[in-house]
């Protein structure tokens, strides 16, 4: 066979990913059911019926299942994957758009005059760090809506990267480029969109990327704490049964759309950018 | 649609005997009709209106009962006093001095038209709110014309946030919630009405299996206990044990609020080295082989109230007619859930995913009463759970004893005003005898809890009889 450099990354991580697997699914193989059980035996439960981590083979074939019904809804406290994740998407991707409404033009503002960057730098400092789920009750007692308060909760924590961001990328763009649009009498606002706007975009994509990062992350929390819907909720159903295989299967599903997000941002990104 | 019975009682031509021989159009035109021969064309004053609507029915019931005891059910002094002086007169006379609309609705209260069909009611998945769950799938709601949709929630300051923020309707409590509510202990004092306990007993003392060799309260400084919530029976209950056995609940263990339904990952997880919390999670800590059931809370207090059904006193006054409805069908599911025949089936109803989603054994050796004890042996205790809806005011009482003894509220408090107004024993006793069954005739009683007496008519002196207390 020839050699090719360039399988060898795909070669090392597919080896990689057959020895963690094997090794897990080998570990992590259920006990066999005892045979004639006693009645205290069959009220404590066999061995086989306790919860425990289970191997990927189970994992695999329980994906296999739900997604294979992915929209089915019994009841108000369980519905298909695909409806949890569609719930989750649509806070997420509702708080975001708020906050993207909010935080691009006041990190416009904020990034073109230095005298409000220095009048508003120390709230943000303050605001930034509190973590978006300690918002979580100060909502819910305000708001009186769980829905609203998980879409604020969202909001609130993708708003601060996309507002420095936006700042940044505005107060950085080339002095000599503002200066040429003076040289041709470009009145401020003209400036601002065929100038600076272009100039900041890849840095402002960069800002809605760690947000939608960021709240791609927090909604399962938030849906936790709120239950009723989305995958959060999932996650937390199935953690009362301690169902390991579906919390395991929650979890590869939020990487996977939670990759997806990004990748959709990311390909934006690429669009906006330009070569000096 | 006219009834023969309902005439307009405010009309001076119209009979309300309908004797034989009587000349109103209506006899006359059925007399006729038997008769074969064509009807009369008698000119008689028009009815006031149509009835129509099962509404317009029951209103006219109301008035022409009221008319009819005005004028001493003598129709001929009505019909001549009603000629002299006029029908809407009479009718505007009677209306200053009777409150006919209240008089309405309050007779159609029991009996009206229902405000409103679809609600949501919230549950937090434990084995006590068995009849909220199972009158789902087993169909009460709907046999009293409610569409019901119950919602699990997380925990129990959800579950009170959801419920003020009015996304439910109505909601699984625990007893003392909605006397803190109405307090303001803990939130923002909002009225708050518990007209029915869901069960009594049902509750357990878990421990760590590690600790088999620590049956002795007195053994248990430093342990971590969990409890479901600050303002519950399981918290109030703990406390009182370990106090009994002169241990202080607040110095010598710590006690933790943990949402139920994360019981047994924190037991396991070593978080916790017992706790006071609802089923199934204690059974399910002995189905997992990490923990097993120390006592059940039947031998500290047997009868005590646990969970319960409560709703803001705003939704009884705008939507009474649904309330009542939705009373009455949590009252008919809290009698089936109490009858030890209907424990399995219950059992298997409530198991899936959509409400308790927890194994169906555990569920049943909850409800049935006939579980391992993690111990090794098998116990038979068939009132292991139980559930009886009567909210007793004593029970009240003696909660608000608890929340003071621990510094929970503070001041004086007028235990039997508050009892009342929250626990509404009354509406609870109405609808059990509505459903055949006998209400009790008092609303208070004294209790033994682990061998000392509460004198519900001494409550101050029951708090100031404890060694250990905040106050």
């Amino acid at each position: 066979m020839r050699y090719r450099p360039a399988l060898r990354p795909l070669i090392i991580s597919l080896v990689f990913l057959f020895v963690a697997l094997g090794s897990w699914e080998w570990s992590s193989q259920p006990p066999k059911a005892t045979e004639a059980l006693s009645e205290y035996e069959l009220l404590m439960g066999g061995a086989e019926q306790e919860a425990r981590v289970p191997p990927p083979s189970a994992v695999i074939i329980h994906a296999f299942n739900e997604l294979s019904d992915p929209f089915y809804d019994a009841g108000p406290n369980d519905k298909g994957i695909g409806i949890q994740l569609a719930y989750s998407l649509y806070r997420v991707l509702t708080g975001f758009l708020l906050a993207a409404l909010i935080a691009i033009p006041c990190g416009f503002v904020i990034g073109m005059f230095p005298v409000m960057h220095k009048a508003m730098n120390p709230y943000v400092q303050i605001l930034k760090p509190i973590s978006p789920l300690a918002w979580m009750p100060l909502a819910l007692f305000i708001i009186k809506d769980s829905e609203a308060s998980a879409i604020f909760v969202i909001f609130i924590c993708s708003i601060w990267p996309m507002l420095i961001n936006t700042a940044f990328g505005v107060a950085n763009v080339r002095k000599d480029w503002i200066n040429v649009a003076r040289t041709h009498e470009l009145s401020d606002m003209r400036t601002a969109f065929t100038v600076i706007l272009p100039a900041a975009a890849p840095t402002i994509l960069t800002g809605m990327r760690i947000s939608i990062g960021i709240a791609w992350l927090v909604i399962v929390a938030a849906e936790m704490l709120v239950g009723g819907t989305g995958i959060g909720y999932y996650v937390w159903n199935e953690w009362n049964n301690l169902d390991l295989t579906s919390v395991i299967f929650a979890i590869m599903m939020i990487g996977i759309v939670g990759m997806m997000l990004d990748l959709i941002l990311s390909s934006v990104s690429r669009w906006v950018a330009y070569e000096e | 649609m006219t009834y023969k019975s309902l005439g307009d009682p405010f009309n001076p031509d119209q009979s309300l005997l309908h004797e034989k021989g009587c000349s109103c159009t209506q006899c006359i035109s059925e007399n006729s009709k038997a008769c074969g021969a064509q009807t009369l064309a008698t000119e008689s004053k028009p009815d006031r209106e149509r009835l129509d609507t099962t509404e317009d029915m029951m209103d006219r019931v109301i008035e022409s009962t009221i008319v009819r005891g005005v004028f001493a059910h003598n129709d001929f002094s009505r019909r001549s006093f009603l000629g002299l002086v006029g029908g809407g007169l009479t009718a505007s006379i009677l209306g200053s001095l009777i409150p006919f609309d209240e008089i309405k609705a309050a007779v159609k209260d029991s009996m009206g038209k229902l405000e409103k069909t679809k609600l949501n009611v919230g549950f937090v998945p434990i084995t006590c709110a068995t009849p909220i769950i199972m009158a789902h799938p087993l169909g009460f709601y709907s046999k009293y014309g409610l569409d019901v949709d119950v919602i699990k929630t997380a925990g129990w300051a959800v579950a009170r946030d959801k419920s003020l923020a009015g996304e439910y309707d109505a909601s699984h409590m625990l007893t003392p919630m909605p006397l803190a509510m109405s307090l303001g202990a803990g939130s923002a004092p909002t009225p708050y009405v518990m007209p029915t306990v869901e069960n009594i007993n049902g509750q357990a003392i878990v421990l760590h299996v590690d600790h088999k060799d620590k049956r002795d309260p007195k053994q248990w400084k430093g342990f971590k206990f969990g409890v479901p919530f600050e303002y519950s029976m399981h918290n109030f209950l703990l406390r009182y044990y370990v106090a009994e056995h002169g241990l202080d609940p607040d110095k010598d263990i710590q006690i933790r609020v943990v949402p139920p339904p994360e019981m047994v990952a924190n037991l396991r997880a070593g978080n916790l080295d017992g706790y006071l919390s609802p089923d199934p999670f204690n059974q399910r800590a002995v189905w997992e082989k990490i923990g097993f059931i120390h006592i059940l809370t039947k031998e500290i207090w047997e009868g005590h109230p646990c969970c319960a059904f409560a709703c803001s006193k705003e939704f009884t006054n705008r939507y009474p007619n649904t309330y009542s409805a939705l009373l009455k069908a949590i009252v008919d599911a809290t009698h089936y859930s109490a009858k030890a025949e209907n424990r399995i089936e219950i059992s298997a109803a409530i198991a899936p995913k959509n409400y308790l989603n927890q194994p169906e054994p555990v569920i049943r050796q909850v409800l049935t009463g006939r579980y391992a004890d993690g111990l090794g042996g098998i116990q038979d205790v068939p009132d292991r759970i139980d559930f009886d809806p009567f909210p007793w005011h004593s029970m009240a009482v003696w909660i608000l004893t608890q929340m003071k003894r621990w510094g929970y509220i503070k001041g004086d408090l007028e235990y039997n005003k508050i009892a009342e107004a929250v626990y509404l024993a009354s509406d609870a006793g109405a609808k059990m005898k509505e459903l055949g069954y006998t209400p009790p005739t008092e609303t208070y009683k004294n209790y033994t809890i682990m061998g000392k007496e509460f004198d519900y008519t001494k409550p101050e002196q029951y708090i100031n009889s404890f060694a250990i207390r905040r106050m």
